[in-house]
């Protein structure tokens, strides 16, 4: 009987997991704009890697596979290789034994579908199809383009001012998004092939801080066009593109139904994320170009929305998604039930609600359910919780939202699908009937819940906040005679109304609820057609330019994150719950920046996505 | 616990049959009288389904199984004969044939296994005449291990099946041949090479009986075709385990042993029985007379038969009748068959008087 060991079977695997990580990272950091056919190929290559060698699928089926595809990626096969390539990869998926070869020859299969285009392309027309070129990360994954890698190196430069001007040169609500921004431009960072994405929104946050958005002259004004936009909406989408317009010397007229300038930065985004002096230093910011007349309180109906596109020479429609979604719930109309739109509403004109010693329930998951509990925490409710369908991890809203509410004391109560609300005898709120789901399969890419075969639960509840999502009110523009979609309105990708021709619409009206800076990369391309549709094509000037470039700094550094007041101080009040970012701190991370714009593609013709 | 086998319905290419509910699928079919390809699968010696050629649809079921290892389920519904099933198999076996190659032996007609090699039959059977995955450069071709004095290597011709592995350690249990791993391929590690000496390997051959190419083969296997030789049925001469076996011969000479499936040998055989039991018998200094020796001379002359057993019956009576019977023992042979031992037996104690019997047979 030979001896047993209590060592690993082979050596090599405690080092390979130390391989595995920066492997993870390199995927993660994939660059945007590259062939598809490429990644599938180096996943399919990856796959290989994992066979055991048993089964001929796998161990000799997927180097075929592969062999074939670098063919087609090359440019060098016909399309009876991509039919071949198919029926391989369809036996490999029906055939082999376990996984590692199954799902092998599944995402072959699902990626000659998924990028079919670029399969033909490579096939007939021998070449990428068109738009296929690496282009700067950061700057790739901003929906408004803006020039990362040229502000991060302003702020290494210690020119705050010059960062947030780079920063306007796309996008002018700099504080906005050093506060509120869901920060695409991290996602696929290169720095994360060393160690981890740059702080990019952290370090805008640290430009405001130190160049506060509204001592930062904006450009000058151009001469007067002698042209008239009206821009219907003044929150990020409508000023981003009112704020270009003017600059480009037209002279804007921008219709607002609330009281204030800021659309759902202001009456969806509580203060203690996005305060309310900060948001007023970027539209004053905006409005100090001239050229912008801001019409309050004055909501556009059919009628005035037919006076205003034959009295505009052009109109851009950003009008967002107000409106509170609402479940079909047995007591919804029970006195203490709200949407979170009605709630987060009031707080923008400063009605702060109060709910001390209230047991409040905010049904939902994402982000703004999140602002639901923590503002009712804030409003000084006696329990905040949360009633979720699905579990944590499916929730849309961020990691760090679901963090904050649960240190500020919301309790998570996940797996409960609301049935119905229950109402005292004077018709108020009492509690809320939820059925326990379990995670079940995975459908359109996420997991489904499924209801559980357990007993109804009941939580005793005052106030109910249902945030479930948002509605476009698209009615009044309907009846006018746009075109929409399940009421978001239908446009091209240059944002031309469907139909009209000086009609220009974008923003969350468009694509159904998305984030700010979606809005404010609409509103900037708006602008600069609406510009090319009224005749023009102004050039702007951003006045400041990008600093040399540093060597990259190839050591490893953790990321520096922006820190938060204790949550349970910040819980007690509105205030902002970031605090500032040091100096030494932001200058590492500024440091940690590759400056993609000058090392690698960016030093190419088309690498990089920039307007002047 | 009851031993009674439960039956189950199952229904293959539209043939329903009922078999045990231990059945694979690649039985069923057989009962159903449904041939069903298979080329790694070789009964109880390995079905690791590692060739995939018998997958089959089974209605219901997300992907092809594999049916040599599938259980069946009562109610299964399989076909083995859709276009899917037929083109996947023949896909398959151009995988396998593109990683067998066809270079090192000539399109085989080098080949010790030619018109014995079971990728060959199927091939044949599938109408596989060439791979559409055969790389445009053959491989660098390895060394043939082929120091052991009856057992060859070719890893060349090595389809990676490891029906060899399953031989070796499943039925063999002598654990010597096994895989090894070079970056994604399995290897073969044959213990063929110039230390073959200081293996633990036996060279009993039954990894050569259970390749179904030309990987591994009995070095004698290179003298003979398929086609050349007629086979005769026997029971192994070395010991009292019987185990059956065929001899081949070719013009009137033995020139091979293969097993055959023998209640105890079920289709193995060690190193005696396969590479030991007929060279002798064409040998130049083969007995072929009974020898007496001159007392003379000291030399053996040959004698008849019946001279012979004449001398040794008289010699035997007369020790027997002067020193009494237990001055004699009777030791068999183990080469002897049972039948031939039994009879010696009786004799020591009828004639010779004496209890003193033994055979040598405890291997």
């Amino acid at each position: 009987m030979a001896l047993l060991s209590v060592a690993a079977k082979s050596s090599y695997d405690e080092k390979i997991a130390g391989v595995l990580e920066p492997f993870l990272r390199r995927i993660e950091a994939t660059p945007p704009g590259i062939c598809p056919i490429s990644v599938q190929l180096s996943l399919l290559e990856s796959s290989g890697a994992h066979t055991c060698g048993k089964c001929v699928p796998c161990r000799d089926g997927i180097p075929q596979l592969a062999a074939m595809m670098r063919r087609v990626l090359d440019c060098q096969a016909d399309a009876e290789t991509l039919q071949a390539m198919r029926t391989l990869a369809e036996m490999i998926r029906d055939t082999s034994d376990c996984a590692i070869g199954y799902e092998a020859g599944a995402l072959v299969v699902e990626g000659l579908d998924a990028f079919a285009d670029e399969y033909r392309s490579h096939i007939e027309a021998g070449a990428c199809a068109a738009g296929v070129e690496q282009t700067v990360p950061c700057e790739t994954r901003c929906p408004a383009h803006v020039n990362v890698p040229g502000y991060i190196a302003l702020v290494q430069e210690g020119d705050c001012a010059g960062a947030v001007k780079m920063i306007r040169k796309d996008n002018p609500w700099p504080t906005a998004c050093a506060l509120i921004c869901e920060h695409p431009c991290e996602t696929r960072c290169r720095r994360m092939l060393i160690d981890a994405p740059l702080n990019i929104r952290g370090i805008k946050k640290y430009a405001v801080d130190n160049a506060p958005a509204d001592t930062v002259p904006v450009p000058p004004r151009m001469p007067d066009s002698g042209r008239k936009v009206a821009v219907i909406g003044g929150g990020p989408s409508g000023m981003t593109c009112a704020y270009f317009l003017a600059l480009m010397g037209h002279a804007v007229t921008v219709y607002e139904g609330r009281k204030k300038l800021g659309g759902m930065m202001r009456y969806g985004i509580p203060a203690y994320r996005f305060p309310r002096e900060r948001i007023d230093e970027d539209i004053r910011a905006i409005l100090s170009v001239g050229g912008i007349e801001v019409l309050y309180e004055h909501k556009v109906d059919a009628a005035e929305m037919k006076q205003i596109a034959e009295d505009y020479d052009a109109v851009y429609l950003a009008i967002g998604a107000q409106g509170g979604k609402s479940l079909q719930l047995e007591g919804v109309d029970a006195e203490g039930v709200m949407s979170a739109v009605q709630l987060l509403g009031r707080i923008g004109d400063d009605d702060y609600p109060d709910f001390t010693g209230k047991k409040v329930i905010v049904i939902g998951g994402g982000n703004v359910a999140m602002d639901c509990a923590r503002t009712s925490v804030r409003a000084g409710a006696a329990e905040v919780t949360v009633a979720y369908r699905r579990r944590i991890e499916d929730m849309t809203a961020l990691h760090e939202e679901i963090e904050g509410a649960m240190a500020e004391g919301v309790e998570m109560m996940c797996l409960q699908a609301p049935v119905r609300i229950e109402k005292d005898e004077e018709g108020k709120v009492a509690g809320l009937v939820c059925q326990p789901q379990y995670i079940s399969a995975v459908k359109r890419g996420r997991p489904a819940p499924a209801a559980a075969n357990k007993p109804e639960i009941r939580l005793d509840a005052d106030i109910i906040l249902i945030a479930v999502g948002q509605d476009i009110e698209s009615a009044p523009f309907e009846e006018y005679g746009m075109k929409a979609e399940r009421t978001r309105f239908c446009a091209d990708e240059y944002l031309r109304a469907a139909g009209f021709e000086n009609i220009f619409v974008g923003g969350d009206c468009q694509t159904g609820p998305k984030s700010a800076i979606m809005a404010i990369g609409a509103g900037k391309v708006a602008a600069r057609n609406i510009d090319e549709f009224l005749g023009f094509n102004h050039k702007l000037d951003p006045c400041v330019d990008t600093p040399e470039p540093r060597p990259n700094v190839r050591e490893a550094f953790g990321r520096v994150n922006v820190a938060e007041r204790p949550a349970r101080e910040r819980g007690k009040d509105f205030e902002h719950i970031e605090l500032p970012i040091s100096e030494e701190e932001i200058m590492q991370e500024c440091g940690r920046c590759l400056r993609c714009d000058v090392y690698g593609c960016g030093a190419l013709e088309g690498g990089r996505i920039q307007y002047v | 616990m009851s031993n009674e086998r439960k039956l189950v319905t199952v229904t293959v290419d539209g043939v329903q049959v009922q078999v045990p509910e231990t059945f694979t699928i690649l039985a069923a079919g057989n009962k159903a009288g449904v041939h069903i390809p298979t080329l790694c699968y070789l009964k109880d010696v390995s079905d690791i389904g590692s060739c995939r050629v018998c997958s089959v649809e089974v209605e219901g079921a997300s992907a092809l199984q594999p049916a040599c290892k599938t259980r069946v389920t009562d109610g299964m519904v399989v076909h083995t004969d859709t276009e899917l099933v037929k083109q996947y198999r023949k896909l398959m076996l151009q995988l396998v044939l593109a990683d067998h190659g066809l270079d090192s032996t000539n399109y085989c007609f080098s080949c010790a296994k030619n018109g014995a090699c079971e990728l060959q039959a199927l091939c044949r059977e599938l109408d596989v005449t060439e791979s559409a995955f055969a790389p445009s450069t053959p491989a660098k071709r390895e060394p043939v291990l082929e120091d052991n004095p009856f057992l060859a290597y070719d890893p060349n011709l090595c389809i990676r099946c490891q029906r060899c592995v399953g031989a070796c350690n499943n039925r063999a249990h002598n654990h010597t041949l096994t895989t090894g791993k070079r970056g994604l391929r399995t290897s073969i590690l044959a213990p063929f090479g110039p230390d073959w000496k200081s293996t633990e390997c036996e060279s009993c051959g039954n990894c050569a009986a259970a390749c179904p190419t030309g990987a591994i083969t009995e070095k004698r296997r290179r003298e003979y075709r398929s086609w050349e030789v007629t086979r005769t049925r026997t029971t192994c001469p070395h010991c009292a385990v019987g185990c059956q076996m065929d001899l081949v011969a070719k013009d009137g000479r033995i020139v091979d042993v293969e097993p055959a499936w023998g209640p105890s040998n079920r289709g193995m055989l060690c190193v005696k029985g396969r590479s030991g039991s007929f060279d002798f018998v064409h040998a130049e200094d083969r007995l072929t007379t009974p020898l007496i020796k001159n007392a003379e001379t000291g030399e053996f002359e040959p004698a008849s038969w019946d001279e012979a057993l004449d001398l040794v019956a008289s010699k035997f009576a007369q020790i027997r009748d002067e020193n009494g019977g237990d001055a004699l023992a009777a030791f068999a042979c183990s080469r002897s068959t049972n039948e031939d031992v039994y009879m010696l037996m009786k004799m020591a104690r009828t004639v010779f008087k004496t209890n003193n019997v033994d055979n040598c047979a405890r291997v």
